[in-house]
């Protein structure tokens, strides 16, 4: 039972890059070890935060895009609480809502189909007169 | 129009006076119709005179998102996100922004998950 997810964390803005790559690789390692499946990492980069975490006004944003179960999930979450230099971590499941997003755009595309190619059929006089108005 | 004169001299002295639940409605019709007065009718004003005899301008809102078919409503799309955030932080509600009940839902645990990840302040600016 594999599912997407999503995490995103900040870690501290003086981090340097590579002991932010120590420390995606050890999440990576932590991932493959269960089962799971790093799809993505998305290094977003330095931005403002909203607001202070930690007296920092700044933070350097990580996306990962994981596939594995609610148990990996759990044991990445603990990861990053234990890491120091993490400030913040948000975890959201993606794959309902890409199969959400998917379904309409199969809807959509479908449509666009029979739109597009009015020709294809045209059984009835009236569909065979609005076609020509639809391209126009 | 001589209501119009009436009801202004009547509200003058006493502002939020006695307000009888009955004569609610017109008061507010009256009050808007100044309104009108003072600026001119929006260009896209439609809906003279609707269903409860409001004899002002509006402009029909529309949701965004079903106009523009935006499917996928992200906490990490800030941009899009902040559209709907007042200055002071809080989400615009519906009846100001006219998003539609599926969509407003989304947009607002979505919003919810960009103050989470400090994207999106939870009071006040975001500089």
């Amino acid at each position: 039972m594999n599912r997407t997810y999503e995490l995103m964390f900040i870690v501290r803005p003086d981090m340097p890059e590579e002991e932010q790559d120590k420390l995606i690789s050890t999440l990576e390692t932590a991932v493959t070890t269960s089962g799971g499946q790093m799809k993505n990492v998305e290094r977003m980069g330095k931005r403002h935060l909203a607001y202070s975490v930690r007296r920092f006004r700044d933070g350097i944003y990580i996306l990962l895009t994981v596939e594995g179960s609610g148990g990996l999930i759990h044991e990445l979450e603990r990861r990053l609480r234990v890491t120091e230099p993490v400030i913040k971590f948000l975890t959201v499941r993606i794959d309902e809502e890409q199969k959400r997003l998917d379904k309409i755009k199969a809807i959509r595309d479908a449509r666009r189909k029979v739109s597009a190619t009015p020709a294809a059929a045209p059984t009835a006089a009236e569909q065979a007169g609005e076609a020509p108005a639809a391209t126009a | 129009m001589a209501d119009e004169t009436r009801t202004s001299t009547a509200t003058a002295p006493s502002p939020g006076g006695d307000r009888p639940s009955g004569g609610d409605r017109p008061f507010s019709g009256d009050r808007s119709d100044r309104g009108g007065e003072r600026r001119p009718p929006r260009p896209g004003g439609r809906g003279e005179g609707g269903p409860g005899g409001r004899k002002f301008f509006r402009r029909k809102k529309v949701c965004k998102f079903c106009v523009e078919k935006i499917e996928a409503i992200n906490y990490k799309d800030v941009r899009l996100l902040a559209q709907f955030v007042a200055e002071s932080g809080k989400i615009v509600p519906r009846r100001l922004t006219g998003v539609c009940t599926p969509h407003q839902r989304r947009l607002s645990s979505a919003i919810k998950q960009a103050r989470n990840i400090a994207l999106l302040p939870f009071a006040g600016r975001a500089s």
